[in-house]
């Protein structure tokens, strides 16, 4: 059903609004003209944001410092008895939605996508989505250079996510 | 608090690229990530311009307007600080109801389309402003009803039931979005009393 309703829902969209345009006498090929001039300055405008945050989280990667930060988290994560090999994908959910992508993609070749684990990972990658992206991208959009609370509250919301996410899968699939 | 963020990945990454001895893996990285952002850009900038292409149409023919006029009851009690009836309710709307159904991709421009009309209430353009925060809370820990792209992961890992998933993930995203409002909304009337 679902899926169905998201397959309908682009073309008629795209159909519907040029439709509501042409009824309400609105020069509709000039106006679309006009807004997606306008989506290519918001692209370019997105990116020096995107490429800053994309720069220092792939620095961050590949100097294996975030490596240390999972180990650091692991007697935390050991002591609620979340399987080790989920932690890093749960950090890295926050920062790469590339890089968390692989790494669930990775889990679920090693540890069987039915395996426990293999579940937690698969419920944890779909039920958030990559904090400091769409940060760079919604602010850097408008100029906006100040975060002020905005971290604060994605991040600790990703943190209610991985737990919520644990502890859903351990009532529905550990038994 | 972000040039804290931003300086602090860079510099423990350094640190640790030096201390572990793969400085020119690090460097390497570094440059490819900058083009990477490049070619995620030239991405998204496509269906930007279609997105906004159509948003412009909706935004003079009035759809806006009517769209923001249906939902403002409820979008108030979200987004106490905008007037209500304003167009940046339609914005966000079309930006959850795309995220909702799994429509990644046009969900970012409308939820950019959003941020340009919140912008126009900010009387800080370089600080985000509430509304702004809230928007971001509800895109971060977005409720998703359909993970299409995990359930095709799953399948593709050989699972014996790839859509097992679907109703705990439902769940876990919704109690992170529930708990990112509630997060949003305590430190905003917590800075209210502040008189900020």
């Amino acid at each position: 059903m679902l899926r169905q309703l998201s397959l309908f829902m682009v073309p008629l969209l795209l159909v519907g609004i040029p439709l509501y345009g042409v009824l309400k006498k609105q020069p509709v090929y000039e106006l679309f003209v006009e807004g997606a001039a306008e989506g290519v300055q918001m692209a370019l405008q997105i990116l020096p944001y995107l490429l800053a945050m994309l720069v220092a989280i792939s620095v961050f990667r590949a100097s294996g410092a975030f490596q240390a930060l999972a180990g650091l988290l692991t007697p935390l994560t050991d002591a609620l008895g979340i399987p080790a090999a989920v932690l890093p994908l749960a950090l890295m959910r926050s920062f790469s939605g590339s890089g968390a992508l692989a790494m669930a993609a990775d889990i679920l070749q090693q540890e069987g996508p039915d395996s426990f684990t293999g579940l937690l990972a698969s419920v944890l990658q779909g039920s958030t989505d990559t904090t400091f992206y769409i940060l760079a991208v919604y602010f850097g959009a408008v100029g906006i250079k100040k975060y002020r609370y905005a971290l604060t509250v994605g991040l600790a919301a990703d943190a209610a996510s991985f737990l919520s996410s644990f502890i859903i899968c351990l009532l529905l699939f550990s038994g | 608090m972000l040039n804290w963020v931003w300086f602090g990945l860079l510099a423990t990454g350094m640190f640790f690229a030096a201390a572990g001895g793969n400085m020119e893996q690090t460097t390497a990285a570094a440059f490819s990530a900058a083009s990477d952002a490049v070619l995620l850009i030239l991405e998204i900038c496509g269906l930007l311009c279609l997105w906004m292409g159509m948003l412009r149409i909706a935004e003079r023919s009035g759809l806006v307007d009517v769209l923001a006029r249906l939902i403002s009851p409820l979008a108030r009690r979200l987004f106490p600080s905008v007037p209500p009836q304003h167009p940046a309710f339609s914005a966000i709307v079309m930006n959850i109801a795309a995220n909702l159904l799994g429509l990644g991709n046009a969900a970012t421009p409308f939820g950019l389309k959003a941020m340009e009309y919140l912008q126009t209430l900010n009387p800080q353009p370089d600080t985000a402003s509430a509304p702004m925060i809230t928007l971001l809370a509800m895109n971060t820990s977005c409720i998703t009803l359909l993970p299409t792209m995990v359930i095709s992961l799953r399948l593709s890992a050989g699972s014996a039931e790839p859509t097992a998933i679907i109703g705990a993930t439902m769940l876990a995203s919704s109690i992170g979005f529930v708990f990112a409002l509630l997060l949003d909304r305590a430190i905003r009337r917590r800075e209210q009393h502040r008189g900020r």
